[in-house]
């Protein structure tokens, strides 16, 4: 992960100071321009915020969407909302797990994939549903996904 | 404005505002409660209180719902017993079953519930995350797996300390107490307050255990082992022996630390004394004398200053440079005393009795601390320690008869006995100022402004003519408005807006430290300040330059206050910390 | 554009319904799902192919015509002709479609699917389709101002503006018997009442929650992303209505689209004098602001969406106070969902009683719900209220993908229940629904077929509301994850008769014990489980042992 420029934080700080009770959106954007919440970042955005360091690793480790380390290069999301679980998620899950060798949740030794569960995305009809990065695979076939996965993977 | 309603047949008229739990009490009844605190804000995080609100047939919170007109309210019946029997079981079900060698054994409110509830067996798993102790700041120990995430610890660290060191972390099932990230307490901004241990309804905070170290240097015969007690202790330990709240037992104790071994028995009130004449001074300096800084800063109080340097340490430079009461006995000990009674400092093993758990952490602040040459104060334990060990002792509080302090560094005037409560200090401190100011007995020793919870305490004295302004604040919550207002008069090149600033990290001053006995509230907080401020009325010395032995001091030792001797022993300094170690 | 007054925006509205139809027009549905079942490209193509031979078609992006199973969708309408539903489009297939239909005018069969149940009906009749909410999605382009203008937006707003009170307003509501759609039906007109009064001429805050976290469900999604300027009117008159000046869009992280899209609705509202300062120049001021969920579904709950939205964990707090006392800020609060606030404009225009008209009982109007699960037709629907479950699931949904009987349906996600296929003739309604030990909730409609397995299916909601209880209080942080342990011995076949009582008891002790409704309905997918199909649960136990 290459390090920000400092102005970034200055820039998030500055777009979110003044707008009472602000942390989630400026840690969204915190986010998304490191894909996780470096501790050190967290930390200069809470004196830019004025906000307590405690009070943002309560809100961080509360909210399912922040990390507090360095995903991997491609992040795969396998839905696991009700559609998706009765049209086989859980085997979409399994097959990855075992290709990837990590469990849910867990980041590949060599960094390039990051696996995860995720609740519904919406997109129930098209059950059963996997994400990589930005794209959207429907109707997944665990057979299939391994490959699926590959063929849209970042530099993999 | 008043409601009316019922709770379990009988009528009941309360204050707009009053939650169920309390309106039951005035009939009598009495509903459980686990996670309520009443000296805190509900967190309504255990349910045990749910009550029947007739209208609707559900089920709702008596310590967070306020009673409303016209309520019908059943608190007691087979399904909400059945359900909080329930919850207890639940909460048991991820708790250690170790009552026997806990901290909180027969003083623990999750253990009382339990037996209330008379739980035997339980078909729930046993589901105990393995999370580790922390015990790092040597002060407070932190074990999560006895945490029952009620909350009050991060009410107290975070709303009424400000300090932020706590803080929930995760969710669900996974939630814990921790500080901010994956670091260790030492690593965080917690100032040893102890206010979390005070407030926490199980083991899972408690102090810093030292009570067998005692035993161990008191066995010891090579050592020559002293002791002092806080002007706090003194009204609130007769809590652990079945004394009215405010009893002030300071006799028994002395009798009971030389039972239990100790060679010589002194007071942190005749620290106290010798800090005013020493804080007195140079607040005349500053004052009279344009030399330094104003406001002045009270320093005191360890947390306080941990708390300063981590957060305010612009406000250096308005310290005072005293050592708190406890270290200047401490540093007297190994040198005033041993040359006394002839015996080598490094033989004297100093032991302080405090309100306190930040106490511990300040006997190793920095090698200011050491200015006998070795460490001042060699342990420090709280009042709750202090109870047990006279419990292990076989000393029976009711009847043992009161004995005097050994005077040399143990007799005290009633300037002294009242920094035990918030507003204290203050009030000693201008006693002598006015002496030392107009070098006349001051016509007047009782300043009320200073006394009671307010949270900041403002006044303005007349002293030779002039007017010196004044604040008291007490719980660090409430300091940010007295720095800030400093801070801003310094900002603007403006006059300060106090001349004399006093600060304890406790609600309510060291009668409400983190060391004391349990279930603290302001009731519990008046009543043990009204004990000191009653032992100050009966004294023979209400002011701490009338105090012989400490005339005696500097007579024979010191010379006068600000001397050379006296910095070196009883001054120190003060440099800022990161909040964060990590 | 101008800012608009009430006449301009009549006479702008006249002005796009009298610019001259183009020959055809295609609708490409372009949501989230569309986009991930691959309508880009598909767009693309169509763009291209018009391009090149010169067509005089208008090509539209627009939102979710609830068909989710045959996307892509493009809808192809030429002169005088009724439109026509092309569904699995690829690229290639889009390309004949072009060829063929919009330049050679006949009607491509291999591509062609019918409608979901019927969506063309123009009167509400229990057993079809009624768009009410939906009536934009599908049909217009969600990110065309002028395109919600010309089907009657903002009409409302200004019908408000320009002479009705708030207290003409909430008797229309209160006519019109709406009751809050995201899930515990609180008559509607009584909220907005109740925050109206409530500390008059005080700073309030009306908030639209979009969170949207059961899982399975996605009618808010599309509403959002396919007619964001009907969830806008909403919100503006109901702060209107309770004398709020701000209002926040509180959405779930995981609809960038649909977060993008209300972000561009709001600023063209803001451009054209519909929002900010000064509306439809009528002296009232409003703005709104997005903030996001961050993957937490208790936010979903009102007291729990105010804590996030001020920066918190999104711990749910005891109520009372109700935000209508003391909300965002400690301020007077209205929490209304995404469906609730689209019914809001319609009702406004067609009055309260014909509203009121539709649907049974206590229960009015319609209900937008997303079908999935093992259904043929799974998809988006809009029935009005007394509609059956069984004519849901077979009249509109084609019955069951697999052709297997329908074993059970499941409504209401996390905080609902299994209702058993003898019991499909229920009309849904609020009171039936809660009477079978489910609840409406904000429309998740799971069907199952003989296949399925309810003891499984009741685990994976529990699993669930495990995972996303808060951890505030004991009784859902900690009897959950003893539930499910429950479950997971039965389920391993390793369970006894006591396995179920313990379980009832925890049950009982979640739903009198927690403090919000996440833990209070936890344990329903599993006690209706218990209730109906009880079998599959004891077929699992083994005998007690004696000890
Ligand atoms: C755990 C939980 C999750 C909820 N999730 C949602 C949700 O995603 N969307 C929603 O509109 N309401 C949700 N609700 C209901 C809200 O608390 C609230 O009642 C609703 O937003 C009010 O709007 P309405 O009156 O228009 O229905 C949820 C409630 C609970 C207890
Ligand atoms: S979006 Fe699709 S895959 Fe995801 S939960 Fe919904 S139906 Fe399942
Ligand atoms: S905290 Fe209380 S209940 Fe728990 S082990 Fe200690 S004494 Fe027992
Ligand atoms: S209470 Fe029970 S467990 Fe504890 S010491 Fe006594 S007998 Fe042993
Ligand atoms: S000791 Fe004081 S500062 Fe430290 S965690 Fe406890 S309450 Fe917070
Ligand atoms: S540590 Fe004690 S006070 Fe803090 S949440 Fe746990 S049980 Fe409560
Ligand atoms: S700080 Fe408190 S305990 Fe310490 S000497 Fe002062 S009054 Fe006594
Ligand atoms: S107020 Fe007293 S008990 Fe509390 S931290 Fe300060 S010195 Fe210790
Ligand atoms: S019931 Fe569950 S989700 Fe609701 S407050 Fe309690 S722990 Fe949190
Ligand atoms: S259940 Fe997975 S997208 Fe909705
Ligand atoms: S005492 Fe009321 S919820 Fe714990
Ligand atoms: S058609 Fe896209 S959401 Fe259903």
């Amino acid at each position: 992960m290459a390090a920000a420029a400092p102005g970034d934080l200055a820039l998030i700080a500055k777009r979110w100071k003044d707008k009472r009770g602000s942390l989630i959106m400026a840690l969204h954007d915190l986010q998304g321009r490191f894909g996780y919440v470096p501790r050190d970042a967290a930390q200069e955005l809470g004196k830019q915020l004025n906000v307590p360091l405690a009070r943002i690793y309560e809100v961080i480790t509360f909210y399912n969407y922040f990390k507090l380390e360095a995903p991997g290069k491609n992040i795969i999301s396998v839905c696991m909302g009700t559609a998706c679980y009765l049209k086989g998620a859980p085997e979409i899950v399994a097959k990855l797990s075992e290709k990837l060798g990590v469990k849910a949740g867990e980041t590949t030794p060599d960094k390039q994939f990051h696996l995860q569960q995720v609740r519904c995305i919406g997109c129930c009809g098209l059950a059963p549903v996997v994400t990589v990065n930005e794209k959207v695979l429907a109707k997944v076939k665990a057979a299939d996904v391994v490959d699926q996965v590959y063929a849209c993977a970042k530099g993999a | 404005m008043t409601v009316k309603a019922i709770i379990n047949g009988i009528p009941v008229e309360v204050a707009e505002g009053t939650s169920i739990l309390d309106a039951a009490k005035k009939v009598s009844v009495k509903i459980p409660a686990l996670c309520k605190h009443p000296d805190l804000d509900h967190t309504a995080a255990c349910g045990i209180c749910i009550v029947r609100i007739k209208a609707t047939g559900r089920t709702l919170r008596a310590c967070c719902t306020p009673l409303e007109n016209g309520m019908e309210i059943t608190t007691h019946d087979p399904e909400i017993v059945n359900v909080r029997r329930g919850i207890v079981e639940m909460i048991m079900s991820k708790h250690p079953n170790e009552c026997v060698t806990c901290a909180r054994n027969q003083n623990c409110e999750l253990q009382t519930m339990c037996a209330d509830f008379n739980i035997h067996t339980t078909d729930l798993d046993n589901i105990v995350p393995d999370l580790p102790v922390d015990a790092t700041t040597k002060s407070i120990v932190l074990d999560p797996r006895k945490c029952i995430s009620c909350g009050r610890c991060i009410q107290v660290c975070q709303k009424d300390q400000n300090v932020w060191a706590l803080t929930f972390m995760e969710r669900g099932i996974e939630t814990r107490i921790a500080p901010a990230g994956d670091i260790s307490m030492a690593e965080s901004p917690c100032v040893k307050c102890g206010q979390c241990s005070a407030h926490c309804p199980t083991g899972a905070i408690v102090e810093y255990d030292e009570g067998p170290d005692v035993w161990a240097k008191l066995a010891d015969p090579e050592l020559h082992c002293v002791v002092q007690i806080a002007p706090a202790v003194r009204v609130a330990i007769g809590e652990a022996f079945g004394f009215k709240p405010g009893t002030n037992l300071t006799g028994k104790i002395y009798a009971a630390l030389r039972r239990m071994g100790f060679k010589a028995v002194f007071d942190t009130n005749f620290g106290a004394d010798l800090t005013i004449l020493e804080e007195g001074s140079e607040f005349v300096e500053r004052f009279a004398h344009g030399k330094g800084e104003l406001p002045l800063i009270t320093s005191c109080c360890p947390a306080w200053v941990d708390f300063m340097e981590k957060y305010h340490s612009d406000m250096i430079p308005h310290f005072s440079s005293c050592k708190s009461p406890h270290e200047m006995v401490g540093a007297l000990s190994k040198t005033y005393y041993a040359e006394k009674i002839k015996t080598e400092a490094k033989k004297i093993y100093m032991v302080s009795v405090m309100p306190c758990t930040a106490k511990k952490y300040e006997i190793q602040r920095s090698d200011d601390m050491k200015s006998s040459g070795y460490q001042d104060v060699d342990v420090s334990i709280t009042t709750r320690e202090l109870a047990r060990m006279i419990k292990q002792a076989g000393i029976d509080m009711q009847s043992i008869p009161e004995e005097q302090p050994d005077h040399l560094l143990g007799a005290y005037s009633g300037a002294g006995t009242i920094f035990g409560a918030t507003g204290g200090v203050m009030e000693a401190a201008i006693r002598t100022a006015l002496k030392l100011v107009t070098g006349q007995t001051p016509g007047r020793v009782d300043f009320e402004v200073t006394r009671g919870l307010k949270g900041v305490k403002e006044g303005v004295l007349e002293v030779a003519g002039k007017q010196v302004k004044i604040a008291v604040a007490h719980g660090l919550g409430n300091v940010e408005y007295v720095i800030n207002k400093v801070r801003e008069a310094k900002q603007k090149g403006e006059a300060p807006p106090w001349h004399f600033i006093e600060v304890m990290a406790c609600p309510g001053g060291c009668v409400g430290g983190g060391g004391q006995p349990y279930g603290v509230t302001d009731e519990l907080r008046l009543a043990r300040a009204k004990g000191l401020y009653q032992e100050d009325q009966a004294g023979m010395w209400r002011c701490s330059h009338d105090n012989p032995y400490i005339q005696k001091l500097y007579d024979e030792y010191l010379g006068k206050p600000l001397s050379e001797k006296s910095h070196h022993l009883l001054h120190t300094h003060y440099n800022p910390r990161p909040q964060y170690q990590r | 554009m101008p800012k608009f007054t009430p006449s301009e925006l009549d006479a702008h509205k006249a002005k796009l319904l009298a610019a001259p139809a183009k020959k055809a027009v295609i609708k490409v549905g372009l949501n989230t799902c569309g986009d991930a079942a691959g309508a880009q490209p598909v767009m693309a193509a169509i763009k291209e192919e018009v391009q090149k031979a010169g067509l005089d078609a208008q090509i539209v992006k627009t939102g979710c015509s609830g068909m989710c199973a045959l996307e892509p969708l493009v809808e192809v309408t030429t002169a005088g002709a009724a439109p026509v539903q092309y569904g699995r489009v690829t690229a290639e297939a889009a390309r004949e479609i072009v060829e063929k239909h919009i330049k050679g005018g006949r009607v491509v069969d291999a591509y062609k699917v019918p409608s979901v149940g019927d969506m063309s009906s123009e009167k509400p009749v229990p057993g079809k389709q009624y768009r009410i909410v939906l009536r934009n999605c599908g049909v217009i382009d969600p990110e065309s101002l002028d395109e919600y203008i010309a089907r009657d937006g903002y009409q409302a707003l200004k019908q408000v503006l320009s002479g009705m009170t708030p207290e003409q307003v909430i008797a229309e509501l209160e006519t019109s018997g709406l009751r809050g759609r995201g899930g515990a039906g609180f008559p509607t007109f009584m909220k907005w009442k109740l925050t109206r009064a409530s500390r008059p001429g005080e700073q309030k805050y009306i908030i639209c929650n979009g969170d949207e976290g059961d899982p399975g469900a996605y009618m808010d999604r599309s509403v959002l992303e396919g007619d964001p300027h009907a969830v806008i009117e909403g919100m503006i008159i109901g702060g209107w209505v309770i004398g709020a000046s701000q209002g926040i869009f509180y959405i779930r992280a995981e609809y960038p689209l649909a977060i993008e899209r209300i972000e561009k609705a709001i600023k063209q509202a803001r451009a054209n004098g519909l929002l900010g300062k000064n509306i439809l120049g009528t002296g009232f001021d409003f703005d709104l602001e997005v903030r996001l969920g961050a993957g937490a579904f208790v936010c979903g709950e009102e007291t729990a969406l105010i804590a996030s939205i001020e920066g918190l964990r999104g711990t749910p707090r005891p109520r009372p106070p109700y935000p209508a006392q003391k909300g965002l800020w400690d301020q007077p609060s209205m929490v209304n969902n995404v469906e609730t606030l689209a019914n809001i404009g319609q009702i406004v225009l067609r009055g309260g009683a014909w509203f009121g008209a539709i649907g049974v009982g206590r229960s009015k109007g319609t209900k937008v719900f997303a079908v999935t699960g093992k259904v043929k037709v799974s998809g988006l629907i809009e029935i009005p209220m007394g509609t059956t479950l069984r004519q849901v699931v077979m009249d509109i949904c084609g019955g069951t993908s697999s052709g297997k009987p329908v074993k059970a349906m499941q409504t209401g996600g996390p905080s609902g229940g299994l209702i058993p296929a003898s019991l499909l003739d229920t009309p849904i309604t609020y009171e039936d629904l809660g009477k079978l030990g489910s609840i409406m909730g904000s429309g998740g409609m799971i069907v199952m077929d003989e296949s399925d397995n309810t003891v499984e299916l009741s685990r994976f909601y529990l699993d669930f509301s495990v995972d996303e209880s808060c951890g505030k209080c004991a009784p859902c942080r900690i009897g959950g994850t003893q539930m499910l342990r429950t479950i997971d011995k039965i389920v391993e076949r390793k369970g006894t008769a006591a396995d179920i009582a313990k379980i009832r008891k925890i049950a009982l002790t979640m739903q009198r014990g927690s403090l919000c409704a996440l833990g209070q309905t936890t344990p329903n997918p599993v006690l209706s489980a218990l209730r109906y199909f009880e079998s599959e649960w004891t077929e699992r136990l083994v005998p007690a042992t004696k000890k």
